[in-house]
């Protein structure tokens, strides 16, 4: 079950400054649980008490999560996930 | 400091100017680790507000892609204030998630008034940066 992950610039303080990791869930929640069992502090950074925290964008493949079922969404061997942060202000 | 040349400068407040009353946002790619901003992208603000901007998410992971095939980076992230000045608002620090780019803020309050500033936003703090511009 493994899943590439890709983690924007400012996320990179949690993953030694690599671009991109692995993991693995059946689940986008389980994959964000093991990738904290290593990278501590990386979940808060996207997910609050409500779910996935509202500026940041989390895509599977070509498709964001929001889309399919938020953390919810299933995960096969092979998928690709990114992570980016939204581009907003006022 | 933002060194920027005249047309892109110039390029920024046009897509403000022509986005008025609404706001305007956009990033210029250069390539990674050379702080030079090159490539002009405007980009949609899915918001469609006179006080909020934000990329469509669908825009933001195209953009990042091509970025990143092309080795690319945002050296500059800017959008338009249509109503007051040229500074980050509350708003904009802490959304900010690109702490190695400039942030470029146009005000278009004013029509006959250009109001063209840069700066760096990191860890909440804001720091503005002188900007230089390379005539054509």
């Amino acid at each position: 079950m493994a899943v590439e992950v890709r983690i924007p610039t400012i996320l990179r303080q949690y993953t030694g400054g690599e671009k991109a990791v692995n993991g693995e869930g059946k689940t986008l929640d389980e994959l964000f649980d093991d990738l904290e069992s290593r990278h501590a502090g990386l979940r808060a950074r996207l997910v609050d008490e409500n779910g996935l925290r509202r500026f940041v964008n989390v895509y599977l493949n070509d498709e964001d999560v929001r889309f399919l079922g938020g953390l919810t969404t299933e995960l096969k061997d092979g998928d690709s996930v990114t992570v980016l942060p939204a581009v907003a202000g006022g | 400091m933002l060194t920027i040349d005249a047309a892109i400068r110039d390029a920024i407040i046009a897509h403000a100017r022509a986005d008025h009353p609404d706001e305007a946002c956009g990033v210029v790619a250069g390539p990674a680790g050379s702080d030079r901003p090159e490539r002009f992208i405007p980009m949609a603000n899915a918001a469609r507000s006179t006080t909020f901007y934000e990329f469509d998410s669908m825009d933001l992971l195209k953009l990042y892609r091509e970025m990143d095939d092309r080795d690319e980076v945002p050296v500059i992230v800017y959008h338009s204030h249509t109503a007051t000045e040229a500074y980050p608002s509350r708003t904009d620090i802490s959304y900010a998630s690109e702490p190695d780019a400039h942030y470029v803020l146009v005000s278009t309050r004013e029509p006959d008034t250009v109001e063209f500033r840069s700066f760096r936003i990191r860890d909440g703090e804001v720091t503005e940066e002188p900007v230089t511009v390379i005539p054509a």
